[in-house]
C-alpha cells in the first residue's frame, strides 16, 4: 500500500489520457496516470504503481531496485500482484 | 552475509559501515527514527543493525497505515457495513485488523460484505456494476493513498455516480512526528525520512524538524545500502553541528513533491481538528475528513456511527512499539499470543507493522540471544 510496485508503460488510453496500460511483473493491467499529468508517461517509461495510480516517473534501473525490494517482502508482494490482477480500472 | 548473496554490495556496505563508525563519537549514544514501516522491513532482512556500532540505536516509527488504524474505527467500519444495502470495501491489509469485535472476516461471516479491492477505483466499479447497493470504501493510508481516495472523489462526481461513499481514514506523517517529538519518552537524535510518502509531500514538510527541533532528517531509499548511507549522512551532519533536511532519494522523490496529488487532496480533503491513533492518542491535525463539497460521498454524514474509543487489549503493546519505545520482541504477548497468523496488535497484522517483520525475520532470536550473551558476560 504504502510500497509502490514498478511497473513499464505499455500503452496510453487515447480516449482517456488519465488511463494507461502498464506491465508487472508479467501482468498487464490499466492504470491511473492523472496524477502525473504535468509530465505524463510514454509507453517505455517506468512509474511508481500505489493502489492502481501512479505516483511517480522512474528509470529503469530504479525500477528494478523497487522490485527487488518488493519481491523480498514475499507474501504480501504475491498478495498485491494478486490484487493487481484482480483489479479492473476503468 | 546476506548482502552478498542479494545485493552482491557487501564491499561498499562494510565501506559505509567502517565510515559510520569512524563518525560515532565515543561514549556518546545515538537514537535515529526510521518513520516508516517499509524501512523497518529493509532492516530487519538485511540485518542492518549488524553492520552498525553498539552505540546507534535505531527506532521504528509510527508509518505503518494498517498500525495505527484505533480498534474504534474498525468497529464503526463494521457497523456501517452491517446497514442494510451497504457493500464495503478496502484494501487487504485491513481486513485483518482486529475491532474489539473481530476483523472483517469475522465480521462477514456473520453477514457483512466487506470486499478486498486492489485500488479505489475498483470500488467505484463495483458501485456501477451494483446500482441497487451502497458501496462504502473505507479508505486508509498515509500521504501515498490519500491522492488516489481523492482522484476517485473527483471521478465519482464526473460521473455523478450516487451510490458511492468513503469512510475516510486518512492520517497524515507530519503530525505523527511532531508528537513524537514532543513525547518525553524519547529523545532522538535523527530520522531516516519516509521514501513514498515523500514522493507526494515533498521534503519541505521535514524542515520543521530541523529548524524548529534541530534534528537532521534524510529522506531514504529501501536498499539496504540506501539506509547505511542515510545514516552516514545524519551522522556527518551531527558531526558537522548541521541540521539540515536530505534527500538521499532524489532519484524518486521530487523536493517539491507532485503537485498534482497535493492539489487534488486539497481540493476534496481537509484537516480534521483531531483523530485518534493507535497506540499515540488523540494528534491535532493528523488526519482528513471529506471537504462539505464532497458530503454527499462522505459516509460519516452519511450514517451515524457508534463513534466509540475502544481501549486496546491489555497485553498489546502496540502503542509503545509505534512510538519506538519497545522493540517489538519486549512486548510480551510477541511471537507468543500475537503472531501473524493470529495478531492481537495491528504491528503484527500488516508487513509493514514493526512486530511482523521482526518475527518473519526470526531477528528476535539474534537479538535475544546477543543480549543473554551480554548478560552472561557480565
Amino acid at each position: 500500500m504504502c510500497l509502490g510496485i514498478p511497473g513499464e508503460v505499455v500503452a496510453v488510453d487515447e480516449e482517456r489520457p488519465d488511463l494507461a496500460t502498464v506491465a508487472v511483473s508479467g501482468v498487464k493491467r490499466k492504470i491511473n496516470v492523472g496524477l502525473l499529468s504535468d509530465d505524463p508517461p510514454a509507453p517505455g517509461d517506468w512509474v511508481l504503481i500505489h493502489v492502481g495510480f501512479a505516483l511517480s516517473k522512474i528509470d529503469e534501473a530504479e525500477a528494478k531496485a523497487e522490485l527487488n525490494f518488493i519481491a523480498g517482502l514475499g507474501q504480501s508482494y504475491e498478495d498485491e500482484l494478486a490484487a493487481l490482477r484482480d483489479s479492473r480500472i476503468e | 552475509m546476506r548482502f552478498v548473496d542479494e545485493f552482491r554490495d557487501a564491499e561498499k556496505a562494510r565501506g559505509l559501515a567502517a565510515k559510520i563508525a569512524s563518525l560515532c563519537e565515543p561514549g556518546r549514544h545515538y537514537k535515529f527514527m526510521e518513520v516508516c514501516g517499509g524501512h523497518t522491513h529493509t532492516i530487519y532482512k538485511h540485518g542492518i543493525e549488524d553492520y552498525l556500532p553498539e552505540n546507534i540505536q535505531l527506532v521504528h516509527g509510527p508509518g505503518c497505515p494498517v498500525c495505527v488504524i484505533p480498534m474504534g474505527r474498525v468497529d464503526d467500519a463494521i457497523h456501517i457495513a452491517s446497514q442494510p444495502e451497504v457493500l464495503m470495501t478496502s484494501f487487504g491489509d485491513m481486513m485483518r485488523v482486529p475491532g474489539s469485535g473481530g476483523n472483517f472476516f469475522d465480521s462477514n461471516a456473520d453477514g457483512t460484505n466487506i470486499r478486498m479491492v486492489y485500488s479505489p477505483l475498483d470500488s467505484l466499479k463495483i458501485a456501477r456494476q451494483n446500482p441497487d447497493q451502497h458501496v462504502v470504501f473505507m479508505a486508509i493510508g498515509f500521504e501515498t493513498t490519500t491522492p488516489s481516495t481523492a482522484m476517485t472523489l473527483l471521478r465519482a462526481r464526473q460521473e455523478g455516480i450516487e451510490n458511492f461513499s468513503v469512510f475516510c481514514n486518512h492520517v497524515t506523517i507530519i503530525p505523527a512526528i511532531k508528537a513524537i517529538l514532543d513525547s518525553p519518552d524519547l529523545r532522538l537524535d535523527g530520522f531516516i525520512g519516509p521514501g513514498h510518502v515523500s514522493t507526494v509531500i515533498g521534503c519541505r514538510p521535514y524542515e520543521f524538524i530541523a529548524g524548529d527541533y534541530h534534528k537532521p532528517v534524510v529522506v531514504s531509499g529501501f536498499e539496504p545500502l540506501d539506509i547505511l548511507q542515510s545514516i552516514y549522512q545524519l551522522l556527518v551532519q551531527l558531526r558537522e553541528g548541521r541540521c539540515e533536511v536530505e534527500n538521499q532519494y532524489a532519484r524518486v522523490v521530487p523536493w517539491q513533491g507532485n503537485t498534482v496529488a497535493l492539489k487534488v487532496i486539497a481540493q476534496t480533503m481537509a484537516l480534521r481538528p483531531y483523530f485518534e491513533w493507535r497506540g499515540l492518542g488523540f494528534i491535532s491535525h493528523s488526519a482528513m475528513r471529506l471537504r462539505d463539497e464532497f458530503a454527499a460521498y462522505d459516509a460519516e454524514r452519511i450514517f451515524a456511527m457508534p463513534g466509540v474509543r475502544v481501549a486496546d487489549p491489555k497485553a498489546c503493546q502496540c502503542g509503545e512499539v509505534l512510538k519506538g519505545v519497545l522493540k517489538p520482541w519486549e512486548c510480551k504477548v510477541f511471537g507468543t499470543a500475537c503472531t501473524p497468523e493470529t495478531p492481537i496488535g495491528t504491528c503484527m497484522v500488516s508487513p509493514e507493522g514493526a512486530c511482523a517483520a521482526y518475527y518473519n525475520y526470526g531477528r528476535f532470536t539474534r537479538t535475544r540471544i546477543r543480549e543473554a550473551s551480554a548478560h552472561e558476560r557480565v
